[in-house]
């Protein structure tokens, strides 16, 4: 009983703007996974920690997604966490790898603030976190 | 003929973003026209797949390997489409700019292939 009457009030988080995140959030999650997971079977010695960190930003982006289609208030919250771990993960490891390259054999989704994606690592976190914010009070 | 069509996909994906983004700048949803244009970029990636796959079989070899060239040739093939599914169930301006930015995710990744290659 609880279960059905749970189901219309868990606020969609995926309307509007909404569902933009859901998209760039999947295609960060598709290229974190494929790339460490083909980096870690092939080459895991060259650069554990990159490939390591790249396979955890895949772990985060996934279950950010996974938060934002299933909507509601709890999700809300664990999504508000990991967007936020994410942004701490980012501005930590770019700034990681433009102090210690040397720790960096090959590069990681967060190197250098993710200029390899576009800066889209940086960017959306920070969209992420305003969105679900607002959310709260709409 | 894998670099010809490389950058014609590229190109129409861009066109596909920019007539997408003009969509949603005027706060119009995606319409059946937009479709048909997703059709077309996605119909691009799908000859791109089955040409570079038929590049694999006849012994080319990819500069940057051919497990990594063969994924980015499936996420090339499946953005187009991923995007329009998800216009499909957000009926707003919000549906175009999802498009859009799946349009230049495309053309991200026709750049990338194009350095796979080894063009």
């Amino acid at each position: 009983m609880a279960a059905t009457e749970e189901k219309p009030a868990r606020a969609r988080l995926i309307g509007g703007p909404g569902i933009l995140l859901v998209w760039l959030y999947g295609v960060m999650v598709v290229g974190a996974v494929s790339r460490s997971v083909h980096q870690i079977a092939t080459e895991f010695d060259r650069a554990p920690l990159a490939y390591s960190l790249s396979a955890v930003a895949g772990l985060v982006y996934g279950f950010i997604t996974y938060t934002l289609v299933r909507g509601g208030e709890t999700a809300r919250k664990a999504a508000l966490v990991c967007c936020a771990a994410e942004l701490v993960g980012v501005l930590t490891v770019g700034t990681w790898t433009l102090v210690e390259p040397s720790a960096f054999p090959d590069a990681t989704v967060w190197s250098d603030y993710g200029m390899g994606y576009l800066f889209i690592p940086v960017l959306l976190p920070l969209t992420a976190l305003y969105w679900l914010r607002r959310a709260r009070t709409a | 003929m894998l670099d010809v069509l490389t950058l014609v996909t590229g190109v129409a994906a861009l066109l596909l973003a920019a007539w997408c983004g003009w969509a949603a700048y005027r706060d119009q949803p995606t319409k059946d026209w937009h479709f048909i244009g997703m059709g077309v970029v996605s119909l691009l990636a799908l000859v791109q797949l089955v040409v570079g796959i038929v590049q694999l079989a006849r012994g080319d070899d990819p500069e940057q390997g051919t497990t990594i060239f063969v994924a980015y040739l499936l996420g090339a093939f499946a953005c187009v489409p991923a995007a329009g599914f998800m216009s499909l169930a957000e009926r707003t301006r919000w549906g175009s700019v999802t498009v859009a930015a799946g349009g230049v995710v495309l053309a991200v990744l026709e750049v990338r292939l194009y350095d796979i290659w080894g063009g």
